[in-house]
């Protein structure tokens, strides 16, 4: 047992400090943003901060247009699958797309009549939940930190994600829903290889191919997935022997490791399939393909 | 006048002094004996420098090659340590490290796995067999971490950043400890039944060298003046390979396993030059051709072993010849090449902490170009001369294990029989220990007028006027004893090295340290520079005593080994005026260890015949 | 002559203190803890700063170069271009001693929270057996060599000052090698989303970019914590199977011999 001279297990000449300000730390600011770095640290968030504004900004404005997200054969992923079809719009899909026929009265009159309002909040939450996003807004808009060793917001009792945040929690769920998407992303690029039951292939075939094979790599790489083909398992075997498991765990991994690079490459390439897709419909961009029309 | 009652004091049954593996380990037994355990190191706890020990833990488990056993390991440390080992340590310890190995499993360690599952173990010099558990290149950070993780669980009270300044002793025995804290530089005194020693070694007091600043021979020089012997001191194990560029990292350890994987040593010429510095005795077991070095590399068991993994005197000497005759690198050391034998992804796998290394310090990549390595003063096989089974020293109820203390390796330590050292003999330290503490009938005391002497030793330091700056006093011994005890003696030498040890002890008497007590390194360093003054002459007189060349030791004066040299162990203590110098004669071995230390492979291996 | 350059190294005990400078040779090939050593040596004798192995395998010499977490023995001068001064501070998420010297005793205390490894039986032969590919995982994490500068640029720890509430992520991939451990037998799920603070991190991932022996606390350690706490806690549907079909015994992917 311990003595009464020593204090517990690491005992020393002097009361520890505890911290709560009264402490000087060693020539350490505590405000916002305070730092003593000398490289340019500040650029990656500020990328971010304006990668994710310019594509929040044109997805939200592709959204509400409603109109010119289908260049036959070609559907724009934003608005894949269609639910409802306005078949009036200009450049809407025809009517034996939509699941559901055509667009439903009870829409209200102030909101476009755009298929895209029942899809974008999918790819919205699994994208919101991802690790990945996640550590890359709460540096860029929420300044939890800004940057390594550089000051954040001042908060009184920072909770992180224990509180409201907990809802982060569910990306499992979003992942779910995800894989359900890249199902259909390459429906419709199989969609893509038939003009009017003619197989063949166009520009826009190939961008919606790879726009469903990098959503697809993207997610099957997220650590969620990870977690479920082999991240819970705390032995893969006790010899070497081969374990088809195992595999599928390595490569998920070396997805998981191009996890950011992934989530970059594949939002970018979504945008610009929406895009693509509507120069097309709009007639602005002519689409090279087999077809010849 | 000091006033002793406002020192803080702390009571234990047994304090350990020095927390890397054999410390954490000797206090994890006591602490298991029902004990009440402290132990005191002078960094945080973790940072010793078993952390640096790269290659492995030398345990005969036979999970890679079934014919190894413990007769073989035994046979292959006294062969090693060129029989000057005390034969009864080498028996316990190649015995007993297989289960402090499991125990370590069982504790939280890690070791790379076999195909089949179990403890992988490595080649490395001077074992005849894959014997080596290993983590990559970082074992001894796996081991200290295990023992840490496992030590503070039990109980154990860990005094960090506390550096010991002197035993206590009631009468003969052992009494406590004075120490004080580096932090505030307060004195604090532990008041104990047993004192256990692990405090390492004091290749400090060479200038190119691989220890941290903590390598000072404390425990070495308190034994010393508490009445301890010391046995073997000119056994200093300088390892082959240590870095030689850049300058500031001069000497930190290139690990044997490089060379266990397959790296090669090679001259200015391109040579690969140890095929020319095979001795006899080794040469039946070593290959003579790359052609069979390299078969053996691919696991050829008909195949002997490359001339690379020789004993480590073996290979430092070669080393500084070729450096002297001309035939060196850039800056004076040799090539230590993996790049060319093994592709880069192994290199990095196997060996990535020194990969790290160079990456970083030396701004080299070790899977593209060769290493330039040379020796460094690494490792004492010499120490405190202890009881083989229970590690007590000359002083009833001081003992000591690790590095600290003599008698396992003899003339020259087997890579990787440090790390079962550590673990085989800190047990039996905390055994001891507790064997010696069941049979006191009293509770010693401590001596008022000890700790006063004690105290006012450190205090005068930062309270005189003016007095020498304490890192050229350490610079100063360090060329010394570079230039003068190292790697090659010679008589004249060695005297000259004398003349220059009495010139620095009377510089360390009037040393002079700035500032307060508080976190100071100066102070620290002034200290400790007492200790390292008494191993750098215990080194120097015993190099003297032992005229012959055996191991750790070359006198170029006396080339050879000597079968005289194989009758004594020289023995410093402490004298009434100065150091006391004499050849301790060495018991005979047990028949059956002496006969199993020179039986052939085949005898031992039960292939008789073959 | 070797070219000089200037160093601002906070210098004070406690509460108090500044900057000073100094200006220092600089040799080929020299860390930033050579030239604190050379400091100490010609200027400054108690010039306070922890150091050990200076290979960059002990952790001691953990500080701030820069206004970044560093091993100053592993920082090499010549990563520094132009002129302008170094700055060299102590870590700010621990209280300064002295100089650059911090109070890092709240680490241990940590670790000693955490149950250690708890083992199953042995084999019928005495032997534990594990795949190489199953302790891949947890021989990352056990690289680690406590030099705590992941703790310090952790911002829950460094500015939210929340140690009492998250251990920090040293210690989240010490808790991920031991439930990961192959042969191990305790949960410790329930503690770390209640004791040790899974969920305060918020996976900014700075504790990644300082690791000097590069572990991927964030990606391999900490997130697949918070993956096995969601199981545990935030799964619904689990949470409906473990209801009807009771608690789950931990799996292991089979392999028989």
């Amino acid at each position: 047992m311990p003595h009464e001279e020593t204090k517990g297990f690491m005992s020393s000449s002097a009361e520890a400090c505890t911290g709560k300000g009264t402490c000087h730390r060693g020539g350490h600011a505590a405000r916002l943003g305070a730092n003593r770095r000398t490289d340019l640290w500040w650029i990656a968030p500020l990328l971010i901060f304006l990668g994710f504004s310019a594509f929040g900004v044109y997805t939200a404005w592709a959204a509400f247009q409603g109109q010119h997200y289908y260049a036959h054969p070609y559907l724009s992923p934003f608005y894949s699958p269609v639910i409802f079809v306005n078949t009036a719009a200009a450049g809407a899909a025809p009517l034996e797309h939509a699941w559901l026929g055509l667009w439903p009265d009870w829409w209200p009159a102030i909101l476009p009549a755009s298929p895209a309002f029942f899809i974008l909040i999918f790819p919205l939450i699994f994208r919101g939940t991802c690790y990945y996003y996640r550590k890359a807004y709460y540096r860029s808009f929420f300044a939890t930190p800004p940057g390594c060793s550089v000051g954040p917001i001042p908060q009184k009792n920072y909770k992180g994600e224990t509180f409201l945040l907990v809802v982060q929690n569910l990306h499992r769920y979003t992942m779910y829903i995800a894989l359900c998407f890249v199902v259909i992303l390459y429906y419709d690029a199989f969609v893509a290889f038939f003009k009017d039951g003619r197989f063949g292939c166009g520009v826009g075939t190939l961008v919606l191919l790879i726009n469903a094979t990098l959503l697809g790599l993207y997610t099957t790489g997220c650590h969620v997935v990870r977690h479920i083909v082999g991240g819970r398992l705390n032995s893969f075997g006790s010899c070497e022997c081969g374990s088809l498991q195992y595999g599928v765990y390595q490569k998920v991994s070396f997805l998981n490791s191009h996890h950011m690079g992934l989530a970059w490459v594949s939002l970018f390439w979504v945008g610009f399939t929406d895009i693509y897709v509507r120069l097309v419909s709009m007639g602005i961009l002519t689409d090279l393909n087999t077809w010849g029309y | 006048m000091l006033n002793i009652s406002e020192i803080q004091t702390i009571k234990h049954d047994v304090i350990v002094i020095g927390a890397g593996g054999a410390g954490l380990r000797a206090a994890i037994e006591c602490s298991a004996q029902g004990l009440n355990t402290g132990i005191v190191c002078k960094s945080l706890l973790g940072k010793a420098h078993t952390v640096m020990a790269e290659g492995g833990l030398a345990a005969a488990m036979g999970n890679v090659n079934p014919h190894d056993n413990w007769k073989i390991h035994f046979r292959d440390t006294m062969r090693g340590g060129k029989f000057l080992n005390q034969w009864r340590m080498a028996e316990l310890h190649a015995k007993e490290a297989p289960a402090r190995v499991r125990e370590l499993e069982e504790w939280g360690a890690v070791f790379d796995r076999t195909k089949d599952g179990l403890i992988n173990q490595r080649n490395f010099g001077g074992h005849r067999y894959p014997r080596l558990v290993h983590v990559g290149d970082r074992t001894g950070l796996e081991l200290i971490r295990t023992l840490q993780d496992h030590g503070i669980h039990q109980g154990i009270e860990v005094h960090m950043e506390c550096t010991a300044l002197d035993l206590l002793k009631d009468g003969d025995r052992v009494a406590g400890v004075v120490a004080y804290w580096r932090e505030t530089g307060r004195f604090v005194i532990f008041q104990a039944k047993a004192v256990i020693l692990a405090t390492g070694g004091a290749c400090k007091a060479w200038s190119i060298n691989s220890n941290s600043w903590e390598y000072t021979g404390d425990g070495l020089a308190m034994a010393y003046r508490a009445g301890g012997e010391l046995m073997d001191v000119e056994f200093v194990q300088f390892h082959p390979t240590g870095m030689v560029w850049p300058p500031s990292v001069r000497g930190t350890l290139v690990t044997e396993a490089v060379r266990g994987d397959g790296g090669i040593l090679l001259n200015n010429k391109g040579k690969r030059f140890m095929f020319g510095y095979i001795p006899e005795k080794f040469a039946p077991e070593t290959a003579d051709t790359e052609e069979e070095a390299n078969r053996w590399l691919k696991g050829d068991t008909s195949a002997r072993r490359p001339p690379e993994l020789l004993t480590r005197d073996v290979v430092a000497r070669a080393i500084k010849k070729e450096v002297e005759e001309g035939r060196g690198s850039p800056h004076g050391g040799v090539f230590l090449d993996i790049a060319n034998r093994l592709p880069a992804d192994r290199i990095k796998k196997q060996l990535p902490s020194m990969y790290h290394q160079f990456k970083e310090l030396a701004g080299l990549d070790i899977t593209k170009e060769p290493m330039e390595v040379g020796p460094t003063a690494h490792y004492w096989m010499g120490g405190i001369r202890v009881d083989s089974d229970t590690q007590e020293t000359r002083v009833p109820g001081l003992f000591a294990c690790g590095e600290c203390a003599a008698g396992l390796h003899g003339a020259n330590r087997l890579g990787g029989n440090s790390l079962s050292d550590l673990v085989v003999f800190g047990r039996r330290a905390g055994l001891g220990a507790k064997a010696y503490i069941s049979k006191l009938s009293n509770t010693p005391k401590t001596d008022a007028g000890q700790i006063q002497s004690i105290v006012k030793g450190a205090t005068d330091i930062l309270n005189r006027e003016s007095g020498k700056n304490p890192y050229l006093i350490h610079e100063d011994l360090q060329n010394t004893m570079q230039k003068y005890v190292g790697i090659l003696r010679i008589e004249e030498e060695l005297q000259t090295g004398l003349v220059e040890l009495e010139r620095l002890k009377k510089d360390t008497a009037s040393v002079k340290a700035h500032g307060t007590s508080q976190f100071n390194p100066g102070w620290s360093e002034a200290i400790d520079l007492r200790n390292l003054l008494i191993c750098a002459e215990a080194v120097n007189r015993a190099a003297l005593e032992r005229q012959e060349s055996r191991g750790g030791h070359s006198r170029l004066d006396y080339p050879g080994e000597r079968d005289e040299g194989l009758t004594f162990n020289v023995i410093i203590s402490k004298g009434n005026d100065g150091m006391n110098v004499r050849k301790e004669p060495r018991k005979d071995p047990p028949k059956e260890l002496a006969s199993m230390a020179y039986a052939t492979l085949e005898a031992l291996e039960g292939r008789h015949g073959s | 002559m070797a070219p000089k350059r200037k160093f601002r190294v906070w210098r004070g005990q406690g509460t108090e203190g500044r900057f000073e400078e100094y200006e220092v040779a600089v040799d080929p090939g020299m860390v930033v803890l050579d030239v604190l050593h050379r400091i100490q040596a010609e200027r400054v004798n108690d010039l306070a700063v922890r150091w050990n192995c200076k290979a960059g395998k002990c952790g001691s010499c953990a500080m701030e170069i820069n206004g970044k977490p560093k091993l100053s023995c592993m920082t090499r001068m010549d990563t520094f271009k132009g002129n302008e001064p170094i700055t060299i501070q102590p870590m700010k998420t621990f209280d300064v001693i002295k100089d650059l010297v911090t109070d890092v005793r709240w680490n241990y205390e940590q670790n000693k929270r955490i149950p250690n490894l708890k083992p199953k039986p042995r084999d019928p032969d005495g032997h534990y057996r594990m795949a190489q590919k199953s302790i891949d995982r947890i021989q990352e994490f056990r690289k680690c060599i406590e030099c705590f500068l992941c703790q310090d640029v952790c911002h829950v720890l460094r500015d939210q000052d929340k140690k009492d509430k998250f251990v920090g992520p040293r210690f989240m991939h010490r808790l991920a090698n031991l439930e990961m451990h192959p042969l191990d037998t305790v949960d410790r799920i329930p503690a770390i989303r209640r004791d040790f603070g899974s969920g305060m991190c918020n996976i900014t991932k700075c504790c990644s970019e300082v690791c000097p022996e590069s572990i991927a606390i964030t990606d391999n350690a900490i997130i697949p914590l918070k993956e096995r706490v969601v199981s545990r806690y935030y799964d619904p549907v689990l949470w409906i199977l473990r209801k009807i079909f009771g608690p789950k015994k931990t799996k292991s992917c089979g392999c028989s011999k």
